[in-house]
């Protein structure tokens, strides 16, 4: 340990001194319910060392926050450290207790958590948070003289560090005064205060919209280039992770299956997971086509443009918020909107761009306070709720998470034969499920899944049968609100191929609300982009996302992880040449 | 920039000197708890696997001692309601004048009373008029709430205020002042108290299935199926009232204790069964007068009645754990 003196050689090529971080064959089991011990982590090597930013990629459930934790001596009591060991700058930290590992936390290795809306203490100011930060982690020889003064200033200028800029207010704030992105900073401010060498980020970004995520993930990057940090960045977007690091690892279930620098992972990936996860990002690929064939809607022509199945002219949606002295919030204001029949209609914008509320509005969930919705030659803001429900057949909606739109006590084959027995159509029983095995087929689902509960389901099958759900009425438009969001890549790209597929089949019309312009590269036709409750784009596909006519529009296309033509690669070179 | 936060710790000063002090470290491996059972392979061969699924069961009943010796109370006292001439061969109503007061013994387990009957016979007797009493008292709280809470719950706005605040008043009345009022008005039975008590206690019920109905009407699910063009009364059956329900069942397995209480007081007090009519609440008040001399005749009772309160109150608190995990 005495040839591990770092303080001079951040520098140091690598190899020559102990790595920041270094696990070695990690395995970390959870206890089951008298079934004894399920493997999460099974056997993982890995190092970051100084000045290298470094991703771990997974899918939901491949181990790579159990292996995190293990690393961090964070794991819940029901987890077990099989084998394996942990090394931190070569000092051996495995089996440590928690007060011991107490003392490498936030001084060596800072974290930063997944959800900054949940993260930070909800009753306490951020400097409060922040100060609590500095003074557990200062070393023990300063912990007497320092005065709260000198706390105050190095939690301020642990909050400067962070990218805040005005930081005497925020340190005043309560955490729900600031936006996503600020707590995002907050949170990587107290990860900085006790002065840590390496930081392991959890997912930093993945609930903060893409502007955002674009810049705290720059200025991770900066903190690396400008401190010298080790990195460890955890996430499931396979973009991110090939725009910004050095060295990628991509975990499945519980195992590394690939390593390498960014450029070789991209080009000569070695595992078949890789290459999938690759081929399913949506950053890398063009407009999905139908596994039948060609699509069925018909080329439209500037001359004879197909007809609209569903318009909406100037609705405006208004709503009161509660409190002295606040006004109502504009969600939307005076929108247009046209979706032609056979297409694929796409609305894009961040939260709070009132792209939900216009969804809800269409299918009839709210009512708007001015403008109309046609279909089919009906205004849909002026019909009762008898025909509301006619009006439903035609029109259905597929919630963002299958999680909370499937009844759980409800089987997959009621769920499904639930409108069917709604509307009368198919009153035989035998026939019903008849019915009902046709429609899991068309959702790629076989008869197997009939009797099971939403909570045997994965997400991906969850989001089938909800998918199949709405196509029992054979309405002709469907309303996608976020469909996607909520499932792994590789089961988005599954979902939203079986989309393509029955849009086919079916010629359905789509409309389709999402947050991800990859996403809409690949299924839309014509796209909306919607910023503070006004349209601010309009177009097809084509010509707005190469062509885009409005600055947001650029800013949003800029911030696409996977967008940047040559991305980690350039950047890296200089540094490493530099 | 340039920032001058980093003044990096040296390795130093991580905690080395709290590192063990014998040179030989264990492999962690060695030290994990299990693997001296199961070796390297986490789910174990078959034999140390029903082992550790025993020992799992039984470090769950050590973690909980008295919830099977709750479970075995109220089964024997269920027992009693139902089949009372298994468990003894005395008649509830047998006086003997010749064996009045005697202490509890072996041939006469919680002693005699005043007239010679056998307390315990009277006791088990009497299993039944309580136990009837407070299945019904929570049978009929559990559908006034319920049916309360979900029009309150479902109506909403003006409708779900005047309910609930009727509600806060029953809620602001001592239950047992309430409960006697109600049979004063209705005439004094065994049935009545049920009633009463019922009547009583269904506020709790409402809160809790008015706040559950709330969140489900707000969930997807059940927007879902408007959506799919599902009628209102068919969402209220069949997503709102099943999913809502978990809660309010759980509060009836604690209602059951608190119930037969409640049930004994009333009996206790008068208001129930008249004598000879062998009533918990009516035997434990039979002995009063004798409390000094004789304390069995109140204190035996009594104590039947205390454990299956407390009984019952261990059985839906592991119940609603249950619930959580």
């Amino acid at each position: 340990m005495s040839t591990t003196d770092t303080r001079e050689d951040v520098a140091t090529p690598p190899g020559t001194a102990d790595p920041l971080l270094r696990i070695s064959d990690l395995a970390v089991d959870y206890r089951v319910k008298h079934r004894g011990w399920s493997p999460a982590v099974r056997g993982v090597d890995l190092t970051v060392e100084p000045g290298e930013l470094v991703s771990l990629v997974g899918e939901s459930g491949s181990g790579k926050t159990t292996l995190i934790h293990g690393a961090l001596g964070l794991l819940p009591t029901n987890a077990l450290v099989r084998r394996g060991t942990i090394a931190f700058s070569g000092v051996d930290v495995t089996g440590w207790n928690d007060k011991r590992m107490s003392l490498v936390r936030g001084n060596y290795v800072g974290y930063i958590p997944q959800d900054p809306n949940t993260s930070l203490n909800p009753v306490k100011r951020i400097g409060q948070q922040v100060i609590e930060a500095v003074r557990f982690n200062e070393p023990r020889a300063d912990r007497t003289g320092r005065r709260a003064a000198a706390h105050r200033a190095a939690a301020l200028e642990s909050l400067q560090t962070a990218g805040l800029t005005n930081v005497e207010r925020v340190f005043d704030q309560y955490p729900h005064e600031l936006s996503g992105g600020m707590k995002q900073r907050a949170l990587i401010a107290i990860a900085l205060a006790g002065q840590p060498r390496i930081i392991v980020a959890d997912e930093p970004t993945s609930a903060l919209d893409v502007t955002v995520q674009r810049r705290i993930l720059d200025h991770l990057v900066r903190l690396r280039e400008d401190l010298g940090l080790g990195i460890l960045l955890v996430t499931h977007n396979l973009d991110v992770a090939l725009d910004r690091s050095d060295r990628i690892l991509v975990m499945q279930e519980g195992l590394i299956v690939e390593e390498g620098p960014v450029r070789t992972v991209l080009e000569h990936a070695k595992s078949p997971y890789t290459r999938r996860l690759l081929a399913a990002a949506p950053g890398r690929r063009g407009r999905l086509e139908p596994t039948s064939g060609r699509r069925a809607a018909p080329d439209e022509t500037p001359e004879r443009p197909t007809p609209n199945v569903l318009e909406a002219r100037g609705l405006s949606k208004t709503y009161r918020l509660r409190g002295p002295g606040r006004h109502g919030l504009a969600a939307l204001d005076g929108v247009d909107l046209d979706l032609r029949e056979g297409t694929t209609h796409a609305i894009v914008g961040e939260s709070g761009a009132g792209k939900s509320t216009l969804a809800s509005i269409l299918v009839g969930f709210t009512t708007a306070d001015q403008g109309i919705v046609r279909l089919g030659g009906r205004d849909l803001t002026t019909v009762d709720r008898r025909q509301l429900r006619e009006i439903r057949r035609d029109l259905q909606f597929v919630f963002q998470n299958p999680f909370t739109s499937l009844d759980p006590r409800f089987t997959v084959s009621r769920l499904i034969a639930e409108p069917l027995k709604a509307f009368g159509l198919v009153t035989d029983p035998a026939r019903r499920t008849e019915r009902v095995v046709e429609l899991l087929a068309a959702v790629a689902l076989d008869a197997s899944y009939l009797e099971r509960l939403p909570s045997q389901l994965s997400g991906g099958q969850r989001q089938r049968v909800a998918i199949a759900r709405a196509l029992a009425l054979q309405p002709r438009i469907l309303v996608l609100d976020e469909a996607v969001s909520a499932l792994d890549v590789s089961v988005q790209a599954q979902i939203l191929q079986l989309l393509v597929d029955l849009q086919a089949a079916y010629g359905l019309s789509y409309l389709f609300v999402t947050h991800d312009l990859g996403v809409v590269r690949l299924i839309a036709d014509h796209v909306t982009v919607m910023k503070d409750g006004v349209v601010v784009e309009s177009g097809s596909v084509d010509r707005v996302l190469t062509a885009p006519a409005h600055d947001y529009t650029r800013e949003l296309l800029a911030a696409i992880p996977g967008s940047d033509p040559t991305p980690t690669s350039s950047r890296h070179d200089q540094r490493r040449t530099g | 920039m340039t920032i001058e936060l980093h003044r990096h710790l040296p390795v130093e000063t991580l905690p080395v000197e709290i590192l063990p002090a014998d040179p030989v470290r264990m492999p962690l491996s060695s030290r994990s708890p299990v693997s001296g059972a199961a070796g390297s392979d986490p789910s174990g061969d078959t034999g140390s696997a029903r082992r550790r699924a025993v020992t799992d069961r039984l470090s769950d009943i050590a973690r909980q001692p008295l919830l099977p010796a709750s479970v075995i109370i109220v089964a024997v006292v269920i027992g009693w309601a139902l089949v009372p001439q298994l468990f003894t061969s005395y008649g509830p109503y047998d006086g003997d004048p010749a064996s009045s007061f005697l202490p509890p013994s072996a041939e006469h387990w919680f002693g005699t009373d005043r007239l010679g009957r056998d307390l315990f016979s009277r006791t088990v007797y009497g299993a039944r008029t309580t136990l009837m009493a407070t299945l019904l008292a929570v049978v009929i709280a559990f559908v006034i709430g319920t049916v309360v809470g979900l029009l309150a719950g479902f109506a909403g706005g003006f409708a779900d205020t005047a309910i609930m605040r009727v509600v806060d008043v029953f809620l602001a009345i001592p239950s047992l002042l309430l409960a006697m009022v109600v049979v004063s008005v209705l005439g004094y039975s065994t049935q009545n108290i049920a009633l009463a008590v019922g009547i009583s206690s269904f506020a709790a019920f409402a809160r809790v299935m008015r706040s559950e109905v709330l969140v489900v009407i707000s969930s997807d699910y059940v927007k879902a199926a408007y959506g799919l063009g599902v009628r209102r009364p068919a969402v209220v059956l069949r997503h709102v009232v099943p999913n809502s329900l978990n809660s309010v069942l759980a509060l009836a397995a604690l209602e059951v204790g608190t119930a037969v209480l409640a049930v004994a007081s009333l009996g206790f007090l008068g208001y129930g069964a008249p004598p000879p009519e062998p009533e918990w609440g009516l035997l434990v008040a039979e002995g009063r007068d004798f409390v000094a001399v004789h304390p069995w005749i109140s204190i035996m009772p009594g104590v039947a009645l205390a454990l299956v309160v407390i009984a019952t109150h261990r059985i839906s608190a592991s119940l609603r754990k249950d619930r959580r995990r």
